[in-house]
């Protein structure tokens, strides 16, 4: 390890607990950097990662009892402000540039520098270029931030940190938007911050990149700190168990080995691509199959549904329902084929908040059910609200309450029930159980096993692997816009959690099956 | 994490069964309803102060028992102001309801005021050639409904912010009103259906009619039909809406064509009143009557939430607004004052009253 003994580690986070209402984020976790070290941090989506960075960068406060030391000494870090000033920088996925400003102004953004209350763009500038100049950049600091590359604007941000005199970087996923030889000029650049006495804490989900960058790994599950790596004991089979290793609990009712019985080929999707995130992919899925798309966040799952369901226009590939082929040019065209979306982020795209749950159950299906010149048919709206909110058992008091108001849970099997009046053939549903407590969760897979049943062919995106081994016959990974492997269950592609892991993260690159 | 426990707030705030969401989409309807009414009683007793001479003045008769005789010496309750006050309202109201549809879906209509001088200029010239008079008022309509469908079709197909569309149609509509008339007042003394603008059935005005008519059309449009949930649902989230296959370019080329096609008819209207239209003149600032009268009916701007009855009663504040303040004598500087102040006073009032009433 590169520290000497006798300093104390320049971070040391101990006893983290963060809970949101009832929800445990974090529950004791602890993770220690030395100066001119990296350390990689990694866990599955949701782990906790995110919030654990939040805290340290002032987003978050902790609960009482955990403790936070810089270099030895305990601090409080109680807003952005305060992490900025004991030297902590992170950097986004999402860049926190404005890109109408210069690199210079940027650089000194909060702090800029000004001569008797006008700014001194000068100064600014004439301070920003040593800095520029030693990490590398072949642009000056009068660009314009929108003039750059997104790796650019990457080093434009450690710019950022470096003038502030930071000594503890947090880079969260960088190389997601990165080609390979940026993303080597990164590291390079990593491994330089690293030289002077930087700690870099560096969050992926890419093996390649931690067996290349990391001197130490932690490992993060469900709110909880599972153990820290250093680079002698490293191996992807014991990162990945460590990063899954967990009971598949009781209620998936497809547990050991019972499939649904499928029938024939329902949905063909070939050669999809959309020129940007996803690259090629194809797959099938059969009537009343269930078929999970695992992969990462990022790796191309939900713009593939939206593709399939005609919400976004692909580059090329083609389509086919039940041996037809079908051309999807929008969702409203897929819903009267029998192809339904459940999108995966319900209040910015799914429901209508301020409406009733009986017209966002009804949405989809007044133009179907209304009479001569489109007149409503309250009746028939009615009776299919008070039918829904009884079947999927929906707590509200009645069908006129407001969507807001109610909880996660309820708005999701809402949202469900509106694509089920559609009564469809394909349901594509992304991370149908986000954000929805363990009750509404095993009434979604009850419901998905019914619909399963009764024939409809069910696409599930999911990042909860508990959940896709639960619940499908049959598990398409994805990686980077294209299909990594595909596990059908057989002994020679068994679906466990593991195998899953593998293939999304690169570990094993061979396509089983 | 942002998410609500599932249990407390469902069995809590839901106790009192649908009838408490009932009863708070009535509030909503309601609305400015109060500040109206209100409205009218300070206007009647202020018109009463003015008619007996002055506050001490009225006290005293009433102190001597003639409180009948000074109750009925106020003007502004009378039947023939109210009449006027109705009639004043209808063209706006027509305007507004046509905005109400555009405003639901979080966009704007800016022009409706130069459609109407340039829809008011096509009604009167058709008016006037001997053969084609009876075209008068569907051309009158029929020019609104193009030009809100041009509106429509930028936004929709183009994908341009509405502000920007109608703004430059408020301008360049304007100029199309002058070229129409060749930039002068355009005059019928016989006008065939003036009787739309001063004739009246069983002493209800055929302008306060015809707002009426078309308040109730889209009263039904809008809670009757599939295409008003979907104007609600495409003002309420556009995304949510296209995903749940709502054809999204055709509910807006609805809105912007009946807010066109309203503005027609608002210029028949206007026309039948005054027997002439004047291309530079004629509708100058009527949009921003049409939005304040919205705005006032506690319709979000943003788009989603609001009622033609909210509409209706913006209309009538705004009317009776005007009307009273020249009733009392008030200058006319000071009425777009006090105008400008009721108008921002009564959504700021609408919206604290909404927030402390707000969901949990």
């Amino acid at each position: 390890m590169a520290s000497t003994a006798d300093t104390a580690p320049i971070l040391e986070m101990r006893e983290i607990r963060k809970t949101f209402f009832t929800v445990k984020a974090l529950t004791g976790v602890e993770l220690t950097a030395w100066s001119g070290e990296i350390h990689a941090l990694m866990g599955e989506n949701g782990a906790g990662k995110s919030t654990l960075m939040k805290i340290l960068s002032g987003a978050y406060r902790a609960d009482v009892g955990g403790e936070i030391k810089l270099a030895g000494q305990p601090v409080t870090i109680d807003g952005p402000l305060a992490a900025k000033r004991l030297g902590i920088a992170v950097i986004y996925q999402e860049l926190s540039l404005s890109p109408n400003l210069t690199v210079a102004e940027n650089i000194h953004l909060g702090r800029e520098l000004s001569k008797s209350g006008l700014i001194d763009r000068a100064r600014m500038e004439r301070d920003s270029a040593p800095v520029l100049e030693r990490l590398g950049a072949d642009f000056g600091p009068k660009t314009l931030v929108s003039d750059l590359s997104i790796a650019e604007r990457q080093l434009v941000e450690i710019a950022r940190a470096v003038h502030a005199d930071a000594r503890i970087l947090v880079m969260d996923e960088p190389t997601t938007a990165l080609s390979s030889r940026e993303t080597d000029r990164l590291f390079s650049l990593v491994r330089q911050l690293k030289a002077e006495g930087m700690a870099i804490i560096y969050i992926s989900h890419r093996m390649n990149e931690v067996y290349e960058l990391a001197d130490r790994v932690s490992v993060l599950r469900d709110g909880g700190y599972v153990g820290t790596l250093t680079r002698a004991e490293l191996s992807a089979e014991r990162l990945v168990k460590m990063m899954v290793g967990r009971d598949i609990s009781g209620f998936y009712k497809k547990a050991q080995g019972e499939h649904h019985k499928t029938g024939a080929l329902m949905l063909e999707v070939k050669d999809f691509a959309d020129g940007r995130r996803v690259k090629n992919v194809s797959l099938t899925v059969r009537a009343g199959e269930v078929v999970a798309l695992a992969g990462l966040v990022g790796s191309g799952r939900t713009e593939l549904a939206r593709l399939v369901f005609g919400a976004d226009k692909r580059i090329s590939g083609d389509l086919w329902l039940e041996g037809q082929r079908v051309e999807l040019h929008s969702p409203s065209a897929a819903l009267a084929t029998g192809v339904a979306y459940l999108t995966e982020d319900r209040k910015a795209q799914g429901l209508f908040l301020d409406m009733s749950v009986h017209d966002n159950i009804n949405l989809a299906v007044f133009g179907r059910d209304a009479g001569r010149g489109g007149v409503l048919d309250l009746g028939s709206a009615a009776r299919r609200a008070t039918t829904a909110i009884e079947v999927l058992k929906i707590r509200v008091a009645g069908p006129h309450v407001e969507v807001g108001t109610l909880s996660g849970g309820n708005q999701q099997k809402v949202l469900l029930s509106r694509l089920l009046e559609t009564a469809p053939r394909v349901l594509l549903l992304d991370e149908p159980t986000r954000g929805v407590d363990i009750g509404a969760k095993s009434e979604i897979y009850r419901l998905i096993d019914e619909l399963a049943a009764r024939g409809v062919a069910i696409l599930v995106i999911s990042s909860e692997l508990p959940e896709v081994v639960g619940i499908s016959d049959r598990v398409v990974v994805m990686r980077d816009g294209i299909v990594a492997g595909e596990l059908d269950g057989s002994a020679e592609a068994p679906i466990t959690q593991e195998a899953i892991m593998e293939l999304a993260t690169g570990a094993k690159t061979t396509a089983a099956a | 994490m942002t998410e609500k426990p599932e249990s407390a707030p469902a069995s809590t705030a839901q106790k009192g069964p649908d009838s408490r969401a009932r009863f708070q989409s009535v509030v909503r309807t309601v609305g400015m309803a109060p500040i109206l009414i209100l409205l009218c009683l300070l206007f009647e007793v202020l018109s009463i102060v003015n008619a007996v001479g002055s506050w001490s003045e009225a006290f005293n008769q009433v102190m001597n028992g003639h409180f009948w005789d000074v109750v009925i010496s106020g003007r502004f309750a009378s039947a023939q102001n109210l009449s006027i006050v109705a009639q004043q309202a209808a063209v706006n109201m027509v305007l507004a309801a046509g905005m109400t549809f555009v405003i639901l879906t979080g966009g704007i209509d800016l022009s409706v005021g130069s459609i109407l001088a340039a829809a008011a200029m096509v009604a009167l010239i058709f008016s006037n050639i001997p053969d084609l008079w009876w075209l008068a008022i569907p051309m009158g309509v029929v020019t609104g409904l193009i030009f809100g469908v041009i509106n429509g079709s930028l936004v929709a197909y183009l994908r341009l912010p509405p502000f920007i569309v109608t703004l430059g149609a408020l301008t360049a509509v304007r100029g199309i009103a002058r070229l129409i008339g060749d930039d002068k007042t355009v005059f019928n003394a016989d006008l065939q259906f003036a009787v739309i603008g001063n004739g009246a059935v069983y002493g209800v005005p055929w302008l306060v009619i015809i707002a009426f008519a078309v308040i109730l059309v889209s009263w039904f449009v809008l809670r009757r039909t599939v295409l008003g949930v979907h104007i609600y649902a495409v003002g309420g989230n556009e995304d949510a809406a296209r995903l749940s296959g709502i054809k999204v370019p055709l509910v807006l080329l609805f809105v912007y064509g009946a807010s066109g096609a309203l503005a027609g008819l608002g210029a028949v209207m206007q026309a039948a009143r005054l027997y002439a239209a004047n291309g530079l003149q004629l509708g100058q600032s009527y949009e921003l009557d049409a939005i304040a009268a919205v705005i006032l009916g506690g319709t979000s701007f943003v788009g989603g939430i609001g009622s033609i009855w909210g509409t209706l009663i913006g209309a009538l504040i705004i009317a009776v607004l005007s009307n009273g303040l020249v009733l009392i004598g008030i200058s006319d500087i000071w009425q777009f004052i006090i105008k400008g102040l009721v108008i921002i006073g009564a959504v700021a009032l609408d919206r604290y009253r909404l927030s402390s009433s707000a969901r949990t």
